[in-house]
């Protein structure tokens, strides 16, 4: 599946959902273990040490940085791109604007 | 990628929290995530093909605009104070419309829009029915706000943003959830301001409460305060001016205003006495100054509250002029400063401010503004100092050009700003068969102030060069802004036709 930016995808094994910030073309991004999906779909099982959770709001980037995802809704499973495990990303906090 | 996941997000996790306070009337975010389902289904039901709204700052405001984003329809508010004659003019723009109006002016409307609504028949009609599930398309170059320009010097352009310019502002701006269940946010900008919009995105994004003020009026702004516990607030200028005249004559009690945390400020230049004076009356706030565009999605510069704090405790002329800076860019954005040819320029010269960015639109109805690589030409006057701050000067337009010299209005509003006995100033250019142009300045003497034409000059001979000194001085009781605080240059220059 190609990654746009913008693009929103369900996990098929637990409620998260997540939109892709930034992203390379052709690579494997998973939840729980398996592929996430642009249709809701019936939930199939998890790989067990997939299972840390995702949580609305957070940023979610690989290591180089390749990658970000924003958690729209949080769940059970873990997301992973290209077979590493994806961590959080800090943000700057900025001072209210508006 | 929609701008209706802010409020999806919100809906999700704080759905019994108190989303916004209007008149009395509440809403939580679950109740305003379901009144904007329902706009949605009936703006994509009435094949219009734009949804506006004509009213001051209520509910109607985040229905219409979260309700246009999930339909997939440009969302295009309009502002109320225009002429009948300037409103048709904009209406005939963006028909077939859905329009959303004041209750008070439905009459004056009727037959304007494909389809006419008063705000309070919109509402409850929305409120009354039965919840539905809505999908919305997730098309990151799909328009959400269509917006006009002030038209400060000519016919008003159709300012255009897209979800991914709106989406990458709050995200790179903006901690989801950020807000604690006790923090509130004054909105006293109008909804067809840039800020206005900005301010309901983001509150909406952080979960704080909006509070929201239709008509701008400095003793009721305090009380409101006051009385909601007002966290944080955003104001223009001149409504600062306002509220600290308002405090300083009746002799407002600080300590009813505990809540308050931060007051945000920008919409047009604020003067360094007006800020230094807000600072001394309210120690305890963080003020943050935003500098930015309708074409930038709103905020692309700040100068945070430790900058101002470093530059009142600083003697250091560079650190303590830095209150009259606005800034320095968001993580996100860069900032250059060109010169008329398009050669980039270094610190501390002056030139057009350029910007780029994601959340950088540049783009109107009409044609795309942006250059090469994707960078905008603000049109705005400034530079960057050694250390990257950024120091406006006015419009590019305004520079006044008197004998091949180029003269920013600012140099000499800023040295009239800290005279005592001025309350307002304006320079402008106007033809000079010497020069070309000549400085013409408009003055507001404060209440019960006495200052000749030739003190006038000779207080500004005492700081710039001569050139800078006007040939024309006229003496009037304010002058001319718009109700978002921008200075109406072109009415100024009418004086010395």
């Amino acid at each position: 599946m190609e990654l746009k930016p913008g693009l929103r995808l369900k996990s098929t094994v637990c409620d998260a959902e997540i939109m892709v910030i930034k992203a390379t073309d052709g690579n494997e991004l998973s939840c729980g273990g398996e592929p996430l999906s642009a249709e809701a779909q019936e939930k199939t099982t998890p790989k067990e040490d997939h299972m840390n959770g995702c949580v609305i709001g957070k940023r979610y980037v690989n290591e180089a940085q390749t990658v970000e995802l924003l958690c729209v809704k949080s769940g059970d499973g873990s997301l992973y791109y290209n077979g590493d495990e994806l961590m959080t990303k800090d943000t700057k906090k900025l001072p209210s604007s508006d | 990628m929609n701008i209706a996941m802010f409020l999806q997000m919100a809906a999700e996790v704080c759905a019994d929290r108190s989303a916004l306070t209007y008149e009395g009337r509440h809403y939580t975010y679950l109740e305003l995530f379901d009144s904007a389902k329902k706009a949605a289904e009936l703006f994509s039901n009435s094949d219009c093909q734009f949804i506006s709204v004509l009213d001051v700052s209520s509910p109607a405001v985040p229905v219409a605009l979260m309700g246009a984003a999930m339909a997939g329809i440009p969302y295009v508010p309009l502002n109320y104070r225009l002429s009948p004659g300037q409103l048709n003019e904009l209406l005939v723009r963006i028909e077939p419309a859905y329009l959303v109006v004041d209750d008070g002016k439905i009459d004056d409307f009727k037959g304007a829009g494909a389809i006419v609504r008063g705000r309070e028949d919109f509402l409850s009609s929305l409120e009354s029915s039965a919840s539905i599930e809505f999908t919305w398309a997730e098309d990151p170059s799909a328009v959400a706000i269509q917006l006009f320009t002030s038209g400060t010097t000519g016919a008003p352009k159709a300012a255009i943003l897209r979800h991914e310019h709106l989406v990458s502002y709050i995200l790179g701006t903006v901690e989801f959830m950020g807000a604690a269940e006790e923090h509130a946010t004054l909105v006293a900008v109008p909804p067809y301001h840039i800020a206005g919009i900005s301010a309901v995105m983001s509150s909406i994004y952080a979960c704080r409460r909006i509070v929201q003020l239709p008509n701008f009026d400095p003793a009721v702004w305090l009380n409101l305060c006051a009385n909601e516990k007002i966290s944080n607030a955003f104001v223009v200028p001149t409504m600062l001016t306002r509220i600290i005249e308002e405090m300083e004559q009746s002799g407002f009690d600080t300590d009813s205003l505990n809540a308050l945390e931060a007051i945000a400020y920008g919409g047009g230049k604020m003067p360094v006495p007006v800020i230094e004076r807000a600072l001394d009356l309210m120690p305890h706030i963080n003020f943050t100054n935003a500098y930015g565009l309708t074409e930038t999605s709103s905020t692309i510069t700040l100068l945070d509250p430790d900058d101002h704090r470093h530059a009142l405790e600083n003697d250091d002329p560079a650190i303590r002029s830095r209150l009259g800076s606005v800034g320095k860019a968001l993580p996100a954005v860069e900032i250059e400063i060109r010169d008329d040819d398009g050669n980039v320029l270094g610190p501390l010269e002056a030139g057009e401010i350029y910007v780029r960015g994601p959340q950088v639109s540049g783009e109107y109805l009409e044609k795309n503004a942006l250059i090469e690589d994707g960078w905008f030409p603000t049109r705005d006057a400034g530079h960057l100092d050694n250390d990257n701050y950024l120091y406006l000067s006015g419009r590019a337009d305004d520079v006044i050009v008197r004998g091949g010299e180029n003269i920013s209005p600012a140099e000499i509003e800023d040295v009239l700003h800290n005279h005592a006995a001025i309350g307002d100033v304006a320079a402008v250019g106007i033809p000079s068969e010497e020069w070309g142009e000549a400085v013409a300045l408009a003055v507001v003497l404060k209440n019960n102030a006495v200052m000749t034409e030739d003190e006038i000059k000779s207080s500004l001979r005492a700081e710039l060069r001569s050139s800078r000194v006007p040939e024309v001085i006229v003496f009037r009781s304010e002058l001319p802004y718009t109700d978002t605080g921008k200075l109406l240059r072109r009415v100024v220059k009418t004086w010395f036709e």
